[in-house]
């Protein structure tokens, strides 16, 4: 039945490049998860009445957010080439999608995270400030922790951008489904392949969502 | 205990300076409720955020305990607030944490070893009336349950102040009550020195011995509640007394007083702390010849005895009446006659 539909679709081909996808996502989630805090804390600590005022540090953060936020993602990877073989010594293959699939999203997870520390109530923090906390633990445990249900939906949103991200990378030899359905399905115009092929990426899609959505409804006691 | 000396504060905007605190001179004594009261935009908010430096000063001093807080560089001054409480009109809980988390908070903050903090909020939970609900999230609980979470968060460190910033504010009138009450008796039980901003003279009147009346920025007057009540002298201060008392001079009742009253005399008896607790009235006509209509009045209890005026129609022989006026002279309760149309 399902060798009749499909007649062009190799079972063991399909894990190999689930498997791919999976591993590029995963691993660029937990990099952007990291560079996008990271980034976002910058964004919301450097701003005017924040808890570093910086206008220069304030500057630098957001114009090298904007800057990548640009930059469509096809042309980053390209961009990044170079970058890619130093750091990765290649630039074939699920490893070297990382960069450029991190570098594409930490910027955009960075501003969700801006987003959702602007969130955390004021008073809170001066609640925290009256109690005599150092700034690491209002960042810690104060405004990381508030804003946990908003930085666990932004991240969902991130990682199935991502995965569709990954789906691009595909097409310069990252691997995984999106390449497989390009060159195994498209190029060979076998579309049972495509088709199997986007199922699978919807399927992940649905996953990520479902998980997110668990997640932050588990933190949020509001 | 506090000394609070030239205390300025300018905030700079765009088009304007302006100064929310100016040139504040204030002491308060270890072991009382101090109460300031303003309308808003009086500069009470900042000043009270002054005093654990959440603003930093344009100029001035500010020292607690004899420990200048306005000279501190910024790790001392955390040491510092750790021994200021302060609660808020909008409690400022965490929402992420539970009601013993909530309180633990300031614990961690002050490093204190795990199961020591376990005993400690125990100890908190008991103090605030929270028992059984140590679990529950802030967003279960009642507005007046977090202001008790708020108030045994501020006592973790035992602090030597408490500042509260509007603290009834956001509360319904019985659950306001129930927080001072809570107050006065932590006031009483810790010897904690409270501060307290607020816009209305029910709190001040209900919990606090000197009260500082805020315009401008600057205090216009201050001094212990009973004498401000009775004796306001700027119109601020007249307008938070009538907030409570409601102006009895001017209530339209005194027209009708006058109407049906044609024969004796209507005197107006001003109750002023002690004289409230006795009974006045009984024995006014047991000793003499006389009797007694109340008519109308107020007394109100204020943390340093009552405080009220009370109107009361007198017949009987015009000498036994003038010895009754000169009998009640005698005590601390002032009397007039009022003007009677014959």
């Amino acid at each position: 039945m399902f060798n009749k539909l499909f007649p062009n679709v190799e079972l063991q081909d399909m894990i190999t490049a689930t498997n791919e996808t999976l591993y590029m996502t995963i691993i660029s989630v937990l990099g952007t998860l990291f560079l996008g805090i990271i980034l976002g804390l910058l964004l919301f600590l450097s701003r005017p009445g924040g808890l570093w005022e910086n206008k220069f540090l304030n500057w630098v953060t957001a114009a090298f957010v904007n800057v990548f936020r640009a930059i469509p993602f096809i042309i980053l990877i390209l961009l990044l080439f170079p970058f890619t073989d130093f750091l990765m010594g290649t630039i074939r293959g699920p490893k070297a999608a990382l960069p450029a699939l991190i570098i594409g999203a930490a910027p955009f997870y960075g501003r969700l995270v801006e987003i959702a520390l602007r969130e955390v109530d004021k008073g809170v923090v001066e609640a925290a400030k009256s109690m005599g906390a150092k700034n690491s633990t209002i960042i810690f445990k104060v405004l990381l922790k508030e804003s946990m249900p908003a930085l666990v939906s932004g991240l969902t949103v991130t990682a199935i951008a991502l995965i569709g991200y990954t789906a691009v990378a595909g097409v310069i030899g990252a691997g995984g489904l999106g390449d497989f359905a390009y060159f195994y399905g498209f190029q060979r115009s076998d579309f049972d392949v495509v088709f199997v092929c986007t199922v699978l990426i919807v399927l992940i899609v649905f996953i990520f969502q479902f998980i997110g959505d668990i997640l932050t409804r588990s933190l949020d006691k509001r | 205990m506090i000394s609070i000396k030239e205390l300025t504060k300018v905030f700079h905007t765009k088009d304007q300076d302006v100064t929310a605190v100016d040139h504040l001179d204030l002491n308060i004594q270890s072991g009382e409720i101090y109460g300031v009261i303003g309308y808003s935009g009086a500069g009470k908010s900042t000043f009270i955020r002054l005093l654990n430096r959440l603003e930093d000063p344009t100029s001035g001093s500010v020292t607690i305990d004899k420990q200048e807080i306005t000279s501190m560089n910024k790790n001392d001054l955390r040491l510092a607030r750790q021994e200021i409480g302060m609660i808020f009109q909008h409690f400022n809980l965490l929402w992420s944490r539970t009601v013993k988390d909530n309180i633990a908070f300031p614990l961690e903050i002050a490093k204190m070893p795990k199961e020591k903090r376990e005993a400690r909020v125990k100890e908190l939970v008991e103090l605030v009336g929270l028992k059984g609900r140590e679990n529950a999230y802030p967003s279960q609980l009642s507005g007046g349950q977090k202001q008790r979470v708020g108030i045994a968060r501020a006592l973790a460190n035992k602090p030597k102040v408490l500042l509260c910033d509007e603290a009834t504010s956001a509360l319904d009138p019985e659950t306001t009550d129930s927080i001072l009450d809570l107050l006065v008796d932590i006031n009483e039980k810790l010897g904690l020195t409270i501060i307290l901003i607020t816009h209305e003279m029910h709190v001040i009147r209900k919990i606090c011995h000197r009260v500082a009346v805020m315009e401008n920025g600057k205090v216009v007057e201050q001094g212990d509640v009973l004498d401000v009540f009775l004796h306001p002298k700027r119109p601020v201060t007249k307008k938070f007394v009538d907030q409570v008392m409601g102006d009895p001079d001017q209530d339209h009742s005194l027209d009708l007083i006058h109407e049906n009253y044609k024969s004796g005399k209507v005197l107006r008896l001003h109750f002023v702390g002690e004289s409230t607790n006795q009974a006045l009235i009984s024995e006014l006509s047991r000793e003499f010849k006389i009797d007694l209509n109340i008519l109308h009045g107020k007394i109100t209890q204020t943390q340093k005895g009552a405080y009220g005026t009370l109107f009361v129609h007198v017949e009987g022989d015009q000498d036994e009446i003038e010895r009754a006026q000169a009998y009640i002279q005698d005590t601390s309760v002032e009397v007039e006659v009022i003007p009677n149309v014959q």
